[in-house]
């Protein structure tokens, strides 16, 4: 609905040109409708011709929270306006300052949250935005488990390194890659002390289905990823627009994750849904974060691997350099 | 030798003598075509290599997440030092009024211009998307070094060319009619390219005044494209890098690397275009002295960065350190440090090393050992990042270079031998005019004006 799409991205009727992508859309829309398939519209046609044998009407709830009821072939399907959803990705949630907490001592190396990770911004198996490790600070000390996400520092090195703003560190504390604007230089992983970003050496995963299903590109997301541009931890940043949790924080089983705003004091545990207060958390185990000598001022803050649930891992078998190709 | 007649009257006879020695070598012969076709078809290997690239993506070289920059970036470092030698000898020795260096400033400038000019497309091939390389403009931002680097490169290759070509400009006026045995248009771009130069002593003197204006100029700059090379890994929080003289580390490395550049040059041409009576053997001992005196400077400089880090073994430090002395890169390393920087040293104390042929092999092994020094100086430094690297393929955690790689790495060293060739094949590569004391008179004049 015309209505209903221009209230959620407010500037897609703006200007002209834009005015007149959406005509095209939309007469695309009705020609995918009518031949049930074809182009660009293959989904709008599947979405019609399922709702097609229910009822000629559709009941949709709109924004200013009313039924109404819609004839099914008025419909047509919401594309996203890319100038919007990198002006809303740019700017950030207003008023969050996002913060991670990772529990050091029930961490087994689960790797889920790497695999929920990697499945929702389509990397391989060895392409990594959030990495397991195994750490030893000292000889004489027991190793433990470390997941390692971007860090999302409010002083940013590779942000400040990006000579095309591709880079950018938003107001809700999260710093975003736009992959349309990356020239694939590499200086932010030379900036980076924590080794979180990762580099597309190949054509991406998915590339191929990337070119039979056209997907608009979300820098909350980063998918569509392309071969020749950085890729990094987003903090799961469209999630956090709906309201979720991001992936790896929900995809823990042991409860290691915890998610949420600082400037309401306040995180809740992907695991268990238990929320508590930050400051407390932090308070009370003694919380720290990684190289703050550094002065990157990362938003990932860990509670030391005091009193682990899980025995710590054999160094003969995982060794310094332990390998996983696929 | 010519330089010494100074305050003689001009005499046709000896310029005639000059401009014939000079531009006996200029015009396109068999063998120019043959150099040339050969430096094509290599070029046109490396191109290949890099069209593999272009298409596969950059996992067909050795880089890695850990290793993101490997030897495109030493291969830029290293073009971008050895640009440098241009502002050395025509900035800092010719403001200084060392009038030896005439005969050879301009072989300086070509090899200022030609590494200055390749240094860009070497970072081109090190891009992921080469095709976004407008964004740098378009996009920019002032807080990353890379748009200060991109600058000041820039006007370091125009203040070059433009120190390369003012000073030309009497010798096309002489040129132009004297080039019998060279082909017809050759003298026709002579004569446009000489810009209706005829001699005057007004024109002399504008000659001298904006030569004069671009060699205070080119000293910052080249400072400049050094000291931002060199932020461009001292930025960056790493063991290895994070050193505040990175700076004048780099500079006086560069100039060992130029120096040592200019030394092979000025034989080849001494000894394949006849010039030996320009280029001489003082010039040869006194190459030697700035070799040695720019390899004692990076000498101390190099004592400074690895001797102040080892003392105090700070871990990541340690760890890098112990990497180059004992570890993996030992061989290199030390193979570098002696035999490139501090055997000639040693060798260049003794004036019979200082002959041209003694001298151009030594400079010959400094030359070589300065690339590797720049590998040294990029690669080690991001095999150690702080956390450790795991759960990836074997692959990943030791940077070896690829054979494309390698053929992407010699593509703009072919083009710099293919711009040096043109700019000394189609043009005289010794100042003419200068070594007939021409427009002397002018210089005098100004001097005492300044």
């Amino acid at each position: 609905m015309s209505d209903e799409s221009s209230n959620k991205v407010p500037n897609n009727q703006n200007t002209n040109s834009r005015k007149s992508r959406r005509d095209f859309l939309k007469s695309i829309g009705y020609t995918g409708a009518a031949i049930a398939a074809g182009g660009a519209a293959i989904y709008t046609g599947y979405r019609y011709e399922h709702a097609k044998g229910k009822s000629g009407m559709v009941t949709v709830l709109t924004n200013d929270n009313r039924l109404v009821q819609v004839p099914i072939d008025q419909i047509h399907e919401f594309k996203p306006d890319p100038h919007a959803l990198q002006k809303r990705g740019r700017q950030g949630l207003e008023g969050r300052r996002w913060v991670m907490v990772i529990d050091l001592a029930k961490c087994r190396n689960a790797r889920k949250c790497v695999e929920a990770c990697q499945s929702a911004h389509h990397l391989r198996p060895h392409e990594y935005h959030i990495n397991t490790l195994i750490m030893q600070d000292a000889p004489n000390t027991a190793p433990y488990y470390m997941p390692k996400p971007c860090q999302h520092c409010d002083n940013p090195p590779c942000v400040s390194v990006c000579p095309v703003d591709a880079t950018f560190k938003r107001q809700d504390g999260i710093v975003l890659i736009d992959n349309e604007r990356c020239i694939g230089c590499r200086f932010c992983m030379a900036a980076c002390p924590y080794s979180a970003r990762m580099f597309h050496w190949q054509e991406p995963v998915l590339a191929q289905e990337y070119e039979t299903s056209f997907t608009e590109y979300d820098v909350e997301l980063n998918t569509p990823q392309r071969k020749g541009t950085i890729s990094k931890c987003l903090f799961s940043a469209d999630r956090l627009r709906e309201n979720e949790m991001p992936y790896c924080v929900t995809a823990c089983p042991n409860s290691v994750f915890y998610f949420g705003d600082e400037n309401e004091d306040a995180v809740t545990n992907g695991t268990t849904k238990e929320t508590v207060r930050l400051s407390q958390l932090l308070k009370q185990n003694a919380g720290y974060r990684l190289m703050p000598e550094l002065g990157t001022q990362p938003r990932v803050y860990y509670l030391p691997p005091k009193n682990r649930l899980f025995d710590a891992p054999d160094k003969e078998l995982t060794g310094n350099h332990s390998t996983q190709t696929t | 030798m010519a330089q010494k007649n100074n305050h003689t009257t001009l005499q046709e006879t000896n310029l005639d003598n000059i401009a014939g020695d000079i531009l006996r070598p200029v015009g396109l012969n068999i063998k120019f075509h043959a150099w040339m076709g050969f430096l094509t078809l290599t070029l046109l290997a490396c191109l290949y290599a890099y069209w593999i690239q272009f298409n596969e993506g950059l996992i067909v070289t050795g880089l890695r997440d850990y290793v993101s920059w490997g030897m495109y970036l030493a291969s830029f470092v290293f073009f971008v030092a050895a640009s440098l030698i241009g502002m050395l000898i025509s900035g800092v020795l010719g403001l200084l009024g060392q009038d030896w260096i005439k005969p050879i400033a301009r072989i300086a400038e070509i090899i200022a211009v030609a590494f200055a000019a390749v240094a860009g497309l070497v970072i081109v091939s090190d891009m992921g998307r080469p095709e976004r390389l407008p964004y740098v403009f378009m996009y920019g931002r002032i807080q990353s070094p890379i748009l200060w680097d991109v600058t000041v490169v820039t006007t370091y290759l125009v203040i070059s060319l433009l120190l390369w070509f003012i000073p030309l400009l009497p010798d096309l006026a002489i040129a132009k009619t004297r080039m019998h045995h060279a082909p017809k248009w050759l003298s026709t771009v002579y004569n446009f390219l000489s810009l209706k130069w005829t001699h005057h002593p007004d024109q002399y003197k504008i000659l001298f005044r904006t030569t004069r204006i671009l060699l205070i100029l080119v000293i910052p700059t080249a400072f400049a494209i050094h000291t931002v090379t060199s932020w461009l890994f001292a930025v960056n929080p790493r063991a290895g890098w994070d050193s505040t003289i990175f700076g004048p580390y780099f500079l006086t490395g560069a100039f060992v690397a130029g120096a040592a550049g200019l030394i092979l040059a000025m034989y080849f041409f001494s000894k394949n275009y006849k010039l030996s009576s320009y280029i001489t053997a003082d010039h040869f001992n006194k190459m030697g002295k700035l070799l040695l005196l720019t390899a004692i400077v990076y000498l101390y400089f190099n004592i400074n960065e690895f001797l102040v880090p080892g003392y105090k073994l700070k871990t990541a430090d340690a760890i890098h350190l112990k990497e180059l002395f004992t570890g993996h890169y030992a061989w290199l390393f030390w193979t570098v440090q002696l035999g490139g920087l501090v055997i000639p040293i040693l060798l260049l104390l003794f004036k019979p090393m200082r002959k041209p042929l003694p001298l151009t092999i030594i400079a010959l092994v400094v030359f070589i050992g300065s690339w590797f020094k720049r590998y040294l100086i990029v690669i080690p430094t991001m095999e150690h990042p702080y956390l450790p690297k795991q759960f990836v393929p074997a692959e990943w955690i030791v940077y070896e270079p690829t054979l494309i790689e390698t053929a992407i790495t010699i593509g703009p060293l072919i083009m710099v031998l293919m711009i040096i060739t043109i700019l000394s094949k189609l043009f005289p590569v010794v100042p003419i005019w200068e070594m007939a004391g021409m427009g002397e008179d002018e210089t005098n004049d100004h001097k005492k004006a300044e």
